[in-house]
């Protein structure tokens, strides 16, 4: 039997080896092609929310913006279909604010004409989730160069990076470099869609979005709106579709680890309190003449060499 | 119970003594967990994991029994059921979040639990049906993961049920129609999901039933302990109640808050963020990863890259299976008469090597299939198998054991545990013949 084992163990690891120096040749006589993704992707610049952290709260004043930006520039292409209108009370917005911005909202909400029963659309209530700028995904291809705008509700939980992928992405467009062109000639970007270093393939359909200060206009009292706050902004407010418990999560987490901490501390104290009692037995039972038992601290044990 | 000074159940209340004589589940209780079943005077904290284990199998069967109220498997719905949990369903985030990384600490737990297990040679006789049954109650944790892991329809799901349900088209002939009836359709699908939500609530229920019998068939010998010697008498244990209730309880405690930081404040850390786009069979992700505890099966798997007689893909699922199937042997392959590393100085020098061994298994089951992970993973999975089965017998044959401490009392006394006095103590090697 651990013959027969010892085989099946031999044969696996013979053939791993095998693979091995396979893997090593084939490395060695055509060592794999350096792709210009290798070379020119680069890591999300470093962002940093009022979120952040685990003390970290959404700044509402900042999500206001960033709603702002997705209404005024992003809504025409990405759908939002997590996030209902009402929802928008978690950014500080009335209850009557909200019903105007449901009601202004450019796309309307398909329902059915009570009269005719044909298919039809209405204005949006405060109940509605927010409607989706293309009538479905065939649709948003064709109007896009046949490339799918993503939902935005969980973008920033569904990228590496999160909130600082999408900061840096929608600030991240540039001229390919020339570096770039001279060493992989075949890596131009192709027409139509835009170079981006922040993306994985660095080639990207979506054109920039933010292009010029001022292209959202913020109400006073708010940063100028370059388009780095923008990005920032929308960025910030992308955290909170993706996570609108995030505050509440944080706060419920302090209470329990404070509560736990405190329980573990009580516990630890009940096991103290118990293991000492066991000691005492334990001396009793073998005899106070043992060196260990006759060792009270641990420097006197030390001392008499017994805690090696 | 396992000793004879084992203290028998003596109700005080009236009210235990009316329910003992009519049902014995106090009794039960007690000799279980309470002051009737005694336990080696010395374990570790190393031993407080399996208790941790039990403990996340209970949480994670409690949020999953109320996600199940909200979830809907469908594969139109699942992924927005899902997201209505995290949120509109009161307090659904934190359910969601708990049950997430609550299976990646049950498998935290379970990890150190069996290498604990692989350390002080727990798997050997009398204890061998306790280590395979285990074995069985790691299987079911794995496939129950991973159907889990299918639930929320999102990206990774789909992928991660498309490649690991792949493994059986690997087998020649009967594989692809293995696969499709396992999957009920040619790919992941509505039949799929339904059929692993069903499963998914319905194997922690066996799982726990394997528990009790693993409890059942450690509580003939009792537990072993750091020294791997056999309890000589009444001194060399403790009754569980409690010494060690209170030991596993503040140690739980405290391992709870570890658990809560992830979950409150990491929750996503654990996972991967293309679980959060849903699911498109037309769409494949870049890098098909499992979960983070599949890492290390998952990087054997890809190692086999040659087609040596039988196709590459083939000895990659086979070795995939082989590497926890050979465990089951454990007990026959490691000869030696002397349970704990501690007394093993070569036996502990390999341990600690198959413990990163297997760290870079994980690593690089994680990593895109580069050639240097490849490589790294090829020569970590040789490793492996040559550890369980070529290196492990030698060992057990040829080492020279420490002198073990004549009981664990005295090893308590003198700290006995890289040298005793070696003057009165025999050999383990003398003591085994």
């Amino acid at each position: 039997m651990r013959y027969i084992l010892g085989l099946v163990g031999a044969v696996f690891s013979v053939v791993l080896l095998i693979s091995f120096f396979s893997n090593v040749s084939t490395y060695w006589s055509s060592p794999p092609p350096k792709t210009a993704e290798e070379e020119f992707h680069l890591h999300p610049k470093h962002l940093s929310l009022a979120s952040d952290g685990p003390l970290g709260k959404f700044d509402k004043q900042q999500l206001q913006r960033g709603f702002q930006v997705y209404k005024e520039v992003c809504s025409a292409c990405h759908s939002l279909s997590q996030v209902a209108f009402h929802n928008l009370e978690g950014l500080g917005y009335t209850e009557a604010e909200i019903k105007a911005i449901a009601n202004q909202w450019p796309t309307e909400v398909p329902s059915v004409n009570p009269e005719t029963g044909e298919p039809a659309t209405r204005k949006a209530l405060p109940s509605d989730r927010f409607p989706a700028p293309y009538a479905n995904d065939t649709a948003a291809r064709a109007a896009n160069n046949n490339a799918l705008p993503p939902d935005l509700s969980l973008m920033t939980k569904a990228r590496h990076g999160g909130a600082a992928y999408v900061y840096s992405l929608l600030t991240g467009y540039r001229n390919q470099p020339a570096e770039l062109l001279k060493e992989f000639p075949a890596a131009k970007t192709p027409q139509g869609l835009h170079y981006n270093p922040y993306f994985a393939n660095l080639n990207l359909a979506m054109p920039p979005p933010l292009t010029s200060e001022g292209q959202v206009v913020y109400a006073p009292g708010n940063p100028k709106p370059t388009v780095d706050q923008m990005a920032k902004d929308v960025a910030a407010f992308l955290v909170w579709t993706a996570e609108p418990n995030l505050p509440n999560r944080h706060a419920t987490g302090i209470a329990v680890a404070v509560f736990l901490l405190f329980a573990t501390v009580l516990a630890r104290l009940a096991f103290l309190n118990i293991r000492n009692q066991k000691k005492a037995t334990l001396v009793r039972e073998t005899g106070v003449l043992e060196p260990e038992n006759q060792a009270k601290s641990k420097r006197a044990k030390r001392k008499a060499g017994i805690d090696g | 119970m396992s000793f004879a000074w084992a203290k028998p159940y003596e109700p005080k209340a009236p009210l235990m003594r009316w329910l003992d004589e009519r049902l014995p589940l106090p009794r039960l209780v007690y000799g279980a967990v309470g002051g009737g079943y005694p336990v080696p005077r010395n374990l570790n904290y190393w031993w407080n994991f399996g208790i941790l284990a039990g403990l996340f199998l209970t949480i994670q069967i409690v949020t999953g029994i109320v996600l199940a109220m909200w979830y809907y498997a469908s594969v139109d719905g699942a992924f927005n059921s899902v997201e209505h949990i995290m949120r509109d369903v009161n307090g659904g985030w934190a359910l969601r979040y708990i049950h997430m990384n609550g299976a990646s600490f049950f498998f935290i737990v379970t990890y150190i639990h069996i290498f604990r297990g692989l350390y002080y040679g727990s798997y050997k006789a009398p204890r061998e049906l306790v280590w395979m049954l285990g074995l069985v109650i790691y299987l079911l944790m794995m496939a129950t993961a991973f159907m889990g892991y299918v639930l929320p329809w999102g990206q990774m799901s789909y992928w991660g049920a498309q490649v690991i349900t792949g493994f059986f088209s690997a087998f020649p002939l009967v594989g692809e129609p293995i696969r499709v009836w396992l999957l009920g359709g040619f790919a992941p699908d509505q039949a799929a999901l339904t059929r692993f939500f069903s499963l998914h609530y319905l194997l922690p229920f066996v799982i726990a039933a394997v528990v009790i019998l693993h409890i059942w068939a450690l509580h003939i010998p009792g537990s072993s302990n750091p020294t791997g010697v056999d309890v000589k008498d009444e001194k060399d244990t403790l009754p569980f109640h409690p010494y060690y209730t209170a030991k596993d309880g503040w140690f739980a405690a405290g391992f709870l808050l570890v658990f809560s930081l992830f979950v409150y404040f990491l929750p996503n850390y654990l996972g991967h963020p293309d679980n959060y786009i849903p699911a498109n069979p037309l769409a494949t992700p870049a890098h098909i990863v499992p979960e983070w505890y599949f890492w290390p099966f998952y990087a054997i798997l890809r190692a086999f890259t040659v087609d040596f007689i039988l196709p590459a893909k083939l000895w990659g699922v086979l070795a995939m299976f082989s590497s926890i199937l050979i465990l089951f042997f454990l007990p026959w392959l490691d000869k030696s008469p002397v349970r704990s590393g501690n007394y093993r100085p070569v036996f502990k020098r390999f341990f600690w090597l198959l413990v990163i061994d297997v760290l870079i298994l994980g690593y690089c089951g994680g990593a895109p299939a580069t050639p240097l992970y490849v490589g790294l993973s090829q020569l970590a999975a040789a490793y492996y198998f040559a550890h369980f089965l070529i290196i492990l017998p030698l060992v057990s044959a040829f080492e020279r054991p420490l002198p073990l401490p004549d009981s664990i009392t005295s090893a308590v006394l003198h700290h006995e545990t890289e040298q005793g006095p070696a003057g009165t103590l025999a050999t383990g090697r003398a003591a085994a013949e």
